[in-house]
């Protein structure tokens, strides 16, 4: 028997509600704006750190997203966990609101589990490793030694051995080791999905290598859906099956991964897929693709958001928010010089027929 | 920056306000009813109302609140009970002497904390590190009274080198003959301000010594009497608000000291009117100290936002 | 000494030590830094890159810093220099940009006096010439309205600008040699290749020589005229930037090459290199990498093993490359 099936007897199996076809996570319109505290005569305002997000997740599949910093993709994951409270807009879980009494918060949050980067901060350090572990699954009502006993088990499922490491303490264990652990104690609850902030960005290359080939493993293994979120476009594309690409709170293109990475249609995507180091000396550039930083979160620009930075951008770009246009199939982008008739002059006119 | 000064200003009028609204809560918090602190018990019951309308004391407490406030704002403190001398003028010379005291006290263990205080933090570790350290906490824990009588003992009574009591023949003027009997409190009222300051700027300058940027100025070539000046004003605005806040004990909390020397500040005044009973003289003492105390507050943000742009969110 | 080597170490090695244990950081490093030469040192966490850096300016903790071999900076020997000497050398021939420019930047200076004040220091000249030379010196890292940017505190930038401001103050006396410690990895992906850029194009113009180190192999094959891979304290492997990028010949530059995402690799399992770098306090005998090395025999732990030389800048660190040659 598996560690997957022998983890399911433990606590009751939450079941497939809405079948294959139902996506397991659904994100619509999600907005979260925090305000500016100014005080008494003091300005105030608002940043708007995720402004409209429209996605889904499918069963079993690996969404990644990528962005610069003030993206709000943190901010997003943070939603979607329920650690924040969202200024608008809907998130369901295989086709139930979450929140509802259908699916009341504690339960969602046993079905869906959180890895941070910092993977020390993310443990208690009076804890031992298997008590952190065995933590979550005391808390639902097993006992003890039976929860000690998982934690051993998961222990082996994310390659470290329960006899060696099950007794040390957070401070004794190296930062991909500590992953490790962190990902042993999200699984504790026999979660259906994983969100990943940044888990390897804190780690070394060798040790980014061994911690992505073990997600993938438990993916399969635990029947696990990921939401993997990643400044890395390298690790994205390697884990990924669709991609989405934020840009100050809201969306510039999703797609599946060989869309987005062959074929970026929004000017963002093709800047952030060209400021990518070469890996090629006889390659190098000499310009840079894309000039100044992400701009701040607080004072948005109108209209497209990236046009400050774009170097196709119009009038139109300006005045108008891009509406999503559909490229191929899953692929969609916002940006004006893709869909028809918006004014750009790049844009595609469409005849009558 | 200037709408900040208006704005932290404006922040303090309601505290201010509360304060006030505490310190005349006194009388009526105080057991018993207030009257019985103006008249003789065997009054007569007519003769006590006429007493209470005169101080108004039948009025609502609210009413009562903003009379008395808007005496306050005009300098009227009411009079003593016990020598029925209005409030203000003696408080105004007790504080002068308390302020005499507190700043001389001020000046000694704020500077003698600082030295220390860095001396310890530049070196780290050492023994010279160790002696700074071992005062600061000798500074802390030494009760200030205990050390006052030792210094009476010794300075007045072994070597009757300087005087125990009073704070001198006639009105404070910075001469010798004053200065002499100021030696003894302000060296007391010194030493639990230099033991925190001491800590305060060990701690606070080996926090700063271990920052980046001290190693992007030591990279640059810049010297050491050049990193000084990064220290310091890295280390300006914690320090200060310590200082603030310890000055602040030193204007209010020197009953203790002030009692001991027979210092005829606002500590002594206290002291003497809750041996009375001396509720107004109570109310008034407290007023100014709290006042002054948000007063201080004020100056050290102002101050530090001043040192500090992180702090400036205009 | 030849008047065209920046750098010059030999046998270099730096252990810090405390009363608990003594970390030997540094494991005997020898390389030389041509004038206008950008070399590129490669490595994790905890191999030693940075600290070799900072030794070439004598950054580390002094209390605890142990030196020794040979250092030549700018024709200094480091290990006797006086203080004097060194401070002279400090920002005026050699300079050093850091990884975290928040951190790394004064919080209550502005950005103008943070640079006046290391012009100041070595040039002695006045406060306002100084101070029109900062404003020289932010149009050269190409920051924006750079007038207003002089009387901006640090954390009034984006993280893009406060690391081009802390190039800025790195440059400001037209250094020979400058130390970069993972000056791009703070910062997002699109403002990283501008940075990697800037410092490219200003290397070139002001003819300096370049050290830089990072644990990115992407940046290395941006910048890098050359590049040192390291391993627990010592150097693994060097060579020029192509011959050491398509041609890897320790096992652990190849594990490190196979272990880094990028493109193409989709759906392929990723090289690992098991187990995690040493303990610098108790290092394994012989080649400290033996222990994750699938290719390691019995005669890697009996001696660190020499560098065997494949060709004039060209070497490694492995019993298998010289066996192989």
């Amino acid at each position: 028997m598996s560690i997957a099936e022998r983890l399911k007897q433990d606590l009751s199996e939450l079941p497939d509600r809405g079948g294959p076809a139902q996506p397991l996570l659904i994100v619509r319109d999600l907005v979260k704006h925090f305000p500016i505290k100014g005080g008494l005569f003091g300005r105030s305002g608002m940043v708007q750190a995720v402004d409209g997000l429209d996605f889904e997740i499918r069963k079993g599949e690996t969404l990644g997203i990528v962005g610069e910093s003030g993206c709000g993709k943190s901010t997003a994951s943070r939603l979607i966990m329920a650690l924040l409270g969202m200024t608008r807009g809907e998130i369901i879980f295989d086709g139930e609101a979450v929140g509802s009494r259908a699916l009341p918060l504690k339960e969602y949050r046993r079905q869906v589990q959180m890895v941070f980067q910092d993977s020390y901060a993310s443990l208690n350090p009076r804890l031992t490793i298997e008590e952190s572990i065995a933590f979550g699954p005391m808390v639902h009502g097993l006992a003890r030694s039976a929860a000690i006993q998982r934690a051993h088990e998961l222990l082996v499922a994310v390659g470290m051995a329960p006899g060696q490491f099950g007794r040390r303490f957070p401070h004794e264990l190296s930062g991909g080791q500590r992953q490790r652990i962190n990902i042993a104690r999200a699984l504790a609850l026999r979660p259906r999905m994983l969100i990943l902030d940044e888990p390897v960005s804190a780690l070394d290359k060798s040790v980014e290598a061994q911690v992505l080939n073990m997600l993938v493993d438990l993916k399969d293994e635990f029947g696990l859906t990921y939401l993997f979120i990643s400044h890395d476009l390298n690790v994205v594309q390697h884990i990924a099956d669709r991609v989405l690409v934020m840009y100050l709170g809201r969306i510039a293109e999703i797609g599946p991964v060989d869309g987005i990475f062959d074929q970026p249609q929004h000017p963002y995507t093709q800047a952030l897929l060209a400021s990518r180091p070469s890996m090629d000396p006889d390659l190098r550039r000499t310009e840079p693709p894309i000039t100044g930083d992400p701009p701040n979160p607080v004072n948005p620009p109108s209209g497209c958001r990236f046009r400050t930075r774009c170097r196709i951008a119009e009038d139109i770009c300006a005045h108008s928010v891009p509406a999503m246009t559909t490229v191929q199939g899953l692929h969609q982008v916002a940006c004006h010089a893709v869909e028809p008739e918006s004014g750009h002059s790049l844009a595609p006119q469409e005849f009558a027929a | 920056m200037l709408l900040y000064i208006v704005r932290r200003v404006a922040y303090a009028i309601p505290i201010a306000l509360l304060v006030s609204l505490v310190c005349f809560m006194l009388v009526h918090i105080a057991p018993g009813d207030p009257i019985d602190s103006i008249v003789p018990p065997d009054t007569p019951k007519e003769a006590v109302e006429q007493v209470r309308r005169e101080y108004g004391l039948d009025k609502p407490l609210p009413v009562q609140f903003a009379v008395w406030l808007s005496h306050v704002v005009q300098g009227d403190l009411g009079r003593s009970i016990a020598s029925r001398r209005p409030i203000a003028g003696d408080l105004m010379l007790a504080s002068g002497k308390t302020f005499v005291l507190a700043v001389t006290a001020a000046t000694i263990g704020f500077s003698l904390g600082v030295a220390l205080g860095s001396l310890a933090a530049f070196f780290q570790g050492t023994w010279i590190d160790r002696l700074c350290v071992g005062f600061a906490v000798a500074g802390v824990s030494v009760p200030h009274y205990w050390l006052g009588m030792v210094m009476v003992i010794i300075f007045s009574v072994l070597l009757a080198a300087l005087p125990a009591m009073g704070a001198g023949p006639s009105d404070w003027v910075w001469d010798w003959v004053h200065i002499r009997f100021l030696i003894l409190p302000a060296i007391t009222l010194s030493v639990i301000p230099a033991g925190l300051i001491t800590r305060t700027v060990r701690g606070t300058v080996i926090e700063i010594l271990n920052q980046d940027f001290i190693t992007t100025l030591r990279g640059k070539g810049i010297r050491r009497s050049g990193l000084l000046l990064h220290v310091v004003k890295n280390a300006a605005p914690t320090v200060l608000a310590v200082m603030g806040l310890q000055f602040g004990y030193l204007m209010g909390g020197s009953i203790l000291v002030e009692s001991v020397f027979s210092w005829p500040g606002t500590g002594m005044m206290l002291n003497n009117a809750i041996f009375r009973r001396d509720i107004p003289v109570i109310q008034g003492a407290t007023l100014v100290l709290a006042m002054f105390f948000v007063l201080l507050n004020l100056i050290v943000d102002l101050v530090q936002t001043a040192i500090d742009p992180r702090m400036r969110r205009t | 000494m030849s008047g065209d080597i920046l750098v010059r170490a030999r046998d270099l090695s730096i252990e810090f030590v405390s009363p608990d244990a003594t970390v030997q950081a540094v494991n005997g490093v020898d390389f030389d830094l041509a004038e206008k030469e950008a070399l590129c040192i490669l490595g994790e966490s905890g191999s030693g890159k940075s600290v070799t850096l900072r030794s070439l300016l004598r950054l580390n903790p002094p209390k605890k810093t142990v030196m020794s071999g040979s250092l030549s900076v700018c024709g200094e020997d480091m290990l006797t220099i006086s203080d004097a000497k060194l401070n002279s050398l400090r920002g005026r021939l050699v300079s050093m940009i850091f990884q975290e420019p928040m951190t790394a930047l004064d919080p209550v200076f502005t950005i103008g006096r943070q640079i006046a004040e290391t012009i100041i220091r070595h040039e002695g000249i006045s406060r306002g010439e100084a101070d029109r030379r900062a404003l020289d010196l932010l149009e050269l890292v190409q920051i924006p309205s750079a007038k207003r940017r002089l009387a901006a505190y640090p954390h009034e930038l984006s993280g893009g600008l406060r690391q081009r401001a802390m190039i800025a103050i790195a440059l400001s006396c037209r250094p020979k040699l400058l130390l970069a410690d993972e000056p791009t990895t703070a910062l997002d992906a699109t403002v990283q290749i501008q940075v990697l850029l800037l410092l490219h194009k200003l290397q070139q113009e002001l003819g300096m020589g370049i050290i830089f180190v990072t644990h990115d192999l992407g940046v290395a094959g941006e910048i890098a005229d050359r590049i040192a891979v390291m391993y627990a304290g010592r150097f693994v492997e060097e060579g020029p930037v192509r011959d050491v990028m398509r041609q890897p010949m320790h096992p652990y530059t190849r594990g490190l090459l196979g272990a880094t995402v990028h493109a193409g690799m989709r759906g392929k399992r990723l090289t690992t290199i098991p187990g995690a770098p040493p303990d610098l306090s108790d290092l394994p005998p012989g080649c400290a990498f033996a222990p994750r090395c699938s290719e390691a025999t019995r005669s890697c732990t009996a001696d660190v093993p020499a560098l065997h030389k494949l060709g004039p800048e060209r070497g490694a660190r492995c019993v298998l490359v010289e066996d192989a040659a």
